[in-house]
């Protein structure tokens, strides 16, 4: 039964760090210093995990369905999420993100597959995985007539902790009036009460669903930069966006969901280098007529197209064509969204 | 027990509206009594002759000069339809609400099973039905006392557990159905209350529909019956309870089963 070897281990490990730095947080990012000092204290029981190469995923689904009768949910979702990470969950409204999303923190039931949040079965270890978790739904809701702190309080207490001084410092970041009722909170300012719920407790994993909507671009600067703060801290973050330069700007992994199927999940770099350059020519004297061209589009002087072939082929190319100026770039993450889309439609 | 003071602290208000009416209406009916006492005797005979409109609320077999029987009549009609409201109310809105105003995904994704949320709510509930209930015994004995009048304690006592008991089936009921709610009930659990009592009443009125007193809780509130017998019939307080077990156990079973959206 290495599963249960490895669990046992797991907690063994969770314990230890807990004696030994007084709070959660810290606990097992899969940092080599993280444990080596484990090793240390404890010698080798607790590095099993890492002699086995099986470092606990924040979030591992294998092929998870969802389905709702007649209308789609999501379908064989297979996602792995390190700890640590940070990553985006990206797709159009719709596409199945919250879906996952809510299988993943037990609030639907998945009809097919499995999934997995920090080592835990959703379905059977809900309660206990929940403590770990930070969760912001993409549209909060409240008790009307509580106070933000009410409902802050409430949450805490729901957690059996006191998260009083961290909801205070958060409530202060983000410009939270903690003694405001929520139901009279703007769209913005419930966002942020939600906000604050979910990062009081400082969890293991953030899952964050459209976190930013509603929020001016000074919040959400700070919203980010307190996330990346967790993040440093080691705590994983996981958010579903269609903002995608927010994804492309601060996280390392990302996955595109399209009509309830994951399409492809990779670093957020390597979703940029896909070996597809966007090429810009100022001036063409004609169109090209590229094999490996698509997208040709041609707004006044300028000619864009993406190409999907050898970079040289390109150049040997463009060399028949007359043109006063030209970029080769790796597309931003907005076209290679779009590049998936445009593909998967064509299928 | 965070759940079970939340809830209590968010009912609150409809909690000591309701309380403080029910609880209103009984003792200014007892402290009127004095005054009626002698009219109501003259008004038994009428009574008695009334017919099915009398047999409905079993008029004509008590003595309406006789606090004990006065109160008996008074109480069906405030303390069990009104409790029964009350407890249909708070009973339906209990689970549904949550998805109704889509508070249930905050709720449900902290780290407390759908077993303990539905306990907690489940103690809430019958926290209420139960403090409404002595609130209303305290009344009622607080103005026997004023009025100078006595009953006799163990009928009494009986009434008043039957209608407790009323008010705790009709409340794991609705409780029970709120569980298959995505949105508001209350039209469902102000009809079922309200089907409950036209049940009792038609089966008082007519002989051949007398069955029906197996499917309605007030058949074990008929005051007559009680006053009368000095206890609850049996056979009608075993239906009674199958459908409170088939109440709680609905809830608990549907509710750790269900998808939230």
């Amino acid at each position: 039964m290495p599963r249960t070897a490895d669990a046992g281990c797991q907690l063994q490990a969770q314990n230890a760090e807990t004696a030994d730095t007084g709070c959660g947080n810290g606990f097992a990012y899969g940092s080599d210093p993280w444990y080596n000092k484990i090793r240390l204290k404890y010698g080798q029981t607790a590095v099993c995990r890492r002699q086995k190469g099986t470092g606990m995923k924040a979030i591992h689904t294998e092929k998870l369905t969802k389905s709702y009768g007649r209308a789609r949910g999501i379908i064989d979702v297979s996602l792995d999420v390190e700890e640590g990470d940070f990553f985006g969950f990206i797709g159009p409204n719709g596409a199945g993100k919250s879906t996952t999303i809510r299988t993943l923190l037990g609030l639907i039931a998945p009809t097919g597959g499995k999934a997995e949040v920090l080592g835990r079965d959703v379905t059977r270890q809900k309660t206990e995985l929940l403590r770990e978790i930070g969760y912001l739904p993409s549209e909060a809701a409240f008790y009307n007539g509580m106070r933000v702190k009410d409902i802050l309080a409430f949450s805490a207490d729901l957690r059996k902790t006191d998260c009083t001084e961290t909801a205070r410092e958060l409530c202060e970041r983000l410009e939270l009036d903690r003694n405001r009722r929520v139901n009279e909170l703007s769209l913005g300012n419930r966002k942020k009460a939600g906000i604050v719920c979910a990062m009081q407790h400082k969890p293991k994993l953030y899952i964050l669903d459209e976190p930013t909507s509603g929020l001016d671009p000074l919040i959400q600067r700070e919203f980010y930069s307190v996330l990346q703060e967790r993040n440093e801290e080691g705590a994983t973050v996981f958010l579903s966006s269609h903002i995608l330069s927010e994804i492309g700007r601060y996280c390392k992994h990302a996955a595109i969901i399209r009509e309830g199927r994951l399409l492809v999940s990779d670093t957020v770099e390597n979703l940029g280098h896909t070996g597809v350059k966007r090429v810009v020519l100022r001036g063409v004297d004609r169109l090209p007529q590229l094999t490996d061209a698509t997208r040709i589009k041609q707004e006044g002087e300028l000619t864009t197209f993406l190409y999907n072939g050898k970079s040289d082929t390109l150049v040997r190319e463009l060399s028949g064509y007359s043109f006063d100026d030209i970029s080769i770039t790796d597309p931003d993450l907005e076209e290679v969204f779009m590049h998936y889309y445009a593909q998967e439609k064509e299928d | 027990m965070t759940i079970v003071l939340h809830e209590l602290r968010r009912n609150r208000i409809a909690w000591i509206v309701w309380t403080a009416i029910i609880a209103g209406m009984l003792a200014v009916c007892i402290l009127i009594f004095p005054q009626m006492k002698d009219q109501m005797a003259q008004m038994n005979d009428m009574m008695a002759q009334m017919g099915s409109l009398a047999d409905a609320y079993s008029m004509d077999r008590l003595n309406l000069g006789n606090l004990l029987d006065y109160f008996g009549i008074e109480c069906g009609q405030m303390l069990g339809l009104g409790g029964a409201l009350f407890a249909a109310i708070t009973g339906i809105q209990s689970l549904a609400k949550e998805e109704k105003e889509h508070t249930a995904e905050f709720l449900l994704t902290h780290p407390i099973s759908r077993t303990k949320v539905v306990a907690q709510k489940l103690i809430a509930l019958m926290i209420q039905v139960i403090v409404l209930n002595l609130c209303v015994w305290g009344a009622t004995g607080l103005t026997t006392i004023l009025i100078g009048e006595r009953m006799d304690f163990g009928t009494f006592a009986v009434l008043m557990l039957a209608y407790l008991l009323l008010q705790v089936e009709v409340a794991a009921v609705t409780f029970g159905i709120s569980a298959f709610l995505k949105r508001n009930g209350m039209g469902i659990g102000l009809g079922l209350a309200i089907v409950f009592y036209f049940l009792d009443l038609i089966a008082n009125m007519v002989d051949q529909a007398k069955f029906l007193k197996y499917f309605t809780p007030f058949s074990y509130v008929n005051g007559a019956d009680i006053i009368e017998s000095g206890c609850m019939t049996v056979k009608y307080v075993i239906p009674g309870l199958v459908l409170i077990a088939l109440g709680i156990f609905g809830a608990f079973w549907k509710y750790t089963r269900k998808d939230i959206s």
